[in-house]
């Protein structure tokens, strides 16, 4: 049985830049555990000798030739963004 | 103690193509801040990547040269993080089956030959350029999204390397191969080749490998031999004083030369990857793997070999030739019209590459070609003119993109082989140098290479050198 504790839902909200409130992190607790739950009955099943799977049809080889397309004008790539600066995508200051 | 240094190197090459990896948008460097940018590798909702034929078949073309296993079942998948200058949120990687898998390097160093293994080569997309901002107290970074979806190679390595020796010739030769292939133009300044580095130390004999770190913010080959030189003795130093060397990843700090921690939090090594839904498995044929072998020149370490075996070269020389492949090409055009290769290469090697490197050409644009270059040999050979005149005339050739005879019929820089005129110019020299006489009689050697200088120098150095050694010496014993 997956009981999801806490700290895991923390984690998982933080990789997924996602802010929780209390009462959130103890109602999707308790869902996503049941979600996992789901999943360990399908583990069940004995897949020792079944390739897994990469791709949900039989599609395979697709590919485009290396020739150019249309890019995008400059006005164009910025404007849907949050904040820019001349000719730039604004972001907030990454520390390395 | 002694401890004994583990090297593993993880390199990344752009790839040669037009065009990014799954969509149609230039892969160029230089161009104006995203210009070169559409839906696709901006990551816009409800855009489907597709892949670039060309720039899986070099991927795939740099996996065989590095001898890997190719997965002929091979597959994508998405490696998620957050980074401003990955527009998705997850970047379009190979995980579970890469492109390919133990391989090998084969270095030279010492004379001695080491296969460095490769652990997996896979494809992948590059992400956005940041620009930091030097405006002081500046909250913001910019990003520019040209660079964003260029295809992308990664070649992971075993920590084979027990040197930095060993590091610096691995990273030289795999420059080499991927330049000998033409996939990558491998321009560490502008970036389309980055290393990063992972070292640990061990007691020498010992076979447990030591605690690693990994070193990142390697923007040339010296910063990555200068970092792992630092790294060597800061864990040293650790190790000695009786402490541990924490697992961590470092950056280099190239102003004050030397690693620092990477600040980062915990979860950002959790990438989560899962199989890329939007990208359809590649299978690879036989047929397709060897019309692509069938491609792949001759290796630059298999082809200094064959300088040496074949043509009577120096070890030394043959790696100086086969490090460029156009110079190689060159060097090999050269000998198919002239049957001396050690000739060619003296030429080749000193005066062709020392006028590249001055005047900054590649040689491609050389304007002196093979059949000029042996064409100016072939008159050192018959002794229409002398070497020292025949270097000047090389420099004048690639001045002028004029041929050999012309300049040498222009200038009148034939070589001076007729004994009556060169008697005549030594009897010249010896009444202007009546010391020179003196002192050579009282068997100083000196006054005689003197002499010679002076006859050269009052012929333009085109008199037949060794014509004028035995004329003068002829004459001296004489008088
Ligand atoms: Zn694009």
């Amino acid at each position: 049985m997956a009981i999801l504790d806490k700290k895991t839902i923390e984690h998982v909200a933080l990789l997924a830049r996602l802010e929780l409130s209390e009462e959130e992190k103890e109602l999707f607790a308790s869902q996503l555990g049941n979600i996992l739950n789901y999943i360990e009955k399908l583990k069940e099943l004995d897949t020792s000798r079944v390739e897994p799977m990469a791709y949900a049809t039989a599609t395979k080889n697709v590919f485009r030739e290396d020739t150019p397309g249309p890019s995008l004008k400059l006005e164009e790539a910025l404007k849907n963004a949050p904040d820019k600066l001349q000719d730039f995508f604004k972001v907030l200051k990454v520390i390395e | 103690m002694q401890y004994e240094t583990v090297i593993g190197l993880e390199t990344h090459a752009e790839l040669l193509t037009e065009t990014k990896l799954f969509c149609g948008c230039l892969n160029r460097f230089g161009a104006p801040p995203n210009t070169l940018v559409c839906p696709v590798c901006l990551g816009l909702p409800g855009v489907l990547p597709v892949m670039n034929k060309k720039g899986f078949e070099m991927a795939l073309k740099a996996t065989l040269a590095l001898h890997c296993r190719v997965n002929q079942f091979t597959t994508f998948d998405r490696k998620n993080y957050y980074y401003p200058d990955l527009p998705k949120n997850y970047q379009i990687s190979q995980n579970y089956l890469n492109l390919g898998v133990d391989g090998y390097l084969e270095i030279k160093y010492d004379g001695q030959e080491k296969r460095i293994r490769v652990h997996n080569v896979h494809l992948e997309e590059e992400a956005g350029k940041l620009i930091h901002t030097e405006e002081p107290g500046a909250d913001y970074s910019l990003v520019d999204f040209n660079r964003a979806g260029v295809p992308l190679l990664e070649i992971v390595t075993y920590p084979d390397m027990r040197s930095l020796e060993e590091a610096e010739a691995y990273m030289n030769t795999l420059r080499n191969v991927l330049l000998y292939t033409e996939v990558s133009d491998c321009k560490m300044q502008e970036g389309s080749l980055r290393f990063e580095a992972s070292i640990s130390l061990r007691p020498t004999g010992q076979e447990k490998l030591g605690n690693r770190v990994e070193i990142k913010n390697l923007n040339s080959m010296k910063a990555v031999l200068k970092a792992l030189e630092y790294e060597t003795g800061r864990q040293r130093e650790s190790l000695e004083g009786g402490g541990v060397v924490a697992m961590e990843t470092r950056l280099w700090d190239e102003l004050r030369e030397r690693t620092e921690r990477m600040r980062t939090k915990e979860e950002a090594h959790d990438y989560r990857y899962f199989p890329e839904p939007d990208l359809a498995p590649v299978v690879i044929k036989d047929q397709w793997l060897e019309e692509l072998s069938a491609t792949l020149p001759e290796l630059p370490l298999a082809r200094r070999n064959r300088f040496v075996t074949e043509l009577g070269l120096s070890d030394y020389d043959a790696g100086v030739l086969a490090e460029d492949k156009a110079v190689a090409d060159y060097f090999e055009r050269c000998v198919s019209h002239y049957e001396s290769p050690k000739v060619v290469c003296n030429w080749v090697t000193n005066d062709v590459l020392r006028e590249l490197k001055e005047r900054r050409l590649e040689i491609k644009d050389f304007p002196v070609g093979p059949e000029m270059l042996v064409e100016l040999i072939k008159l050192v050979e018959t002794g229409a003119v002398s070497m020292p005149v025949a270097r000047g005339v090389f420099v004048e050739m690639v001045d002028t993109k004029k041929k050999a005879p012309q300049l040498v019929q222009e200038r009148g820089l034939l070589q001076i082989s007729d004994s009556a005129e060169l008697e005549g110019i030594i009897q010249a020299i010896l009444t202007e140098n009546p010391n020179a006489l003196t002192d050579y009689k009282k068997g100083k050697k000196t006054a005689f290479t003197f002499l010679v200088g002076q006859i050269m120098r009052k012929t333009k150095g085109k008199a037949n050198p060794q014509m004028v050694n035995e004329l003068l010496k002829q004459k001296l014993e004489a008088s």
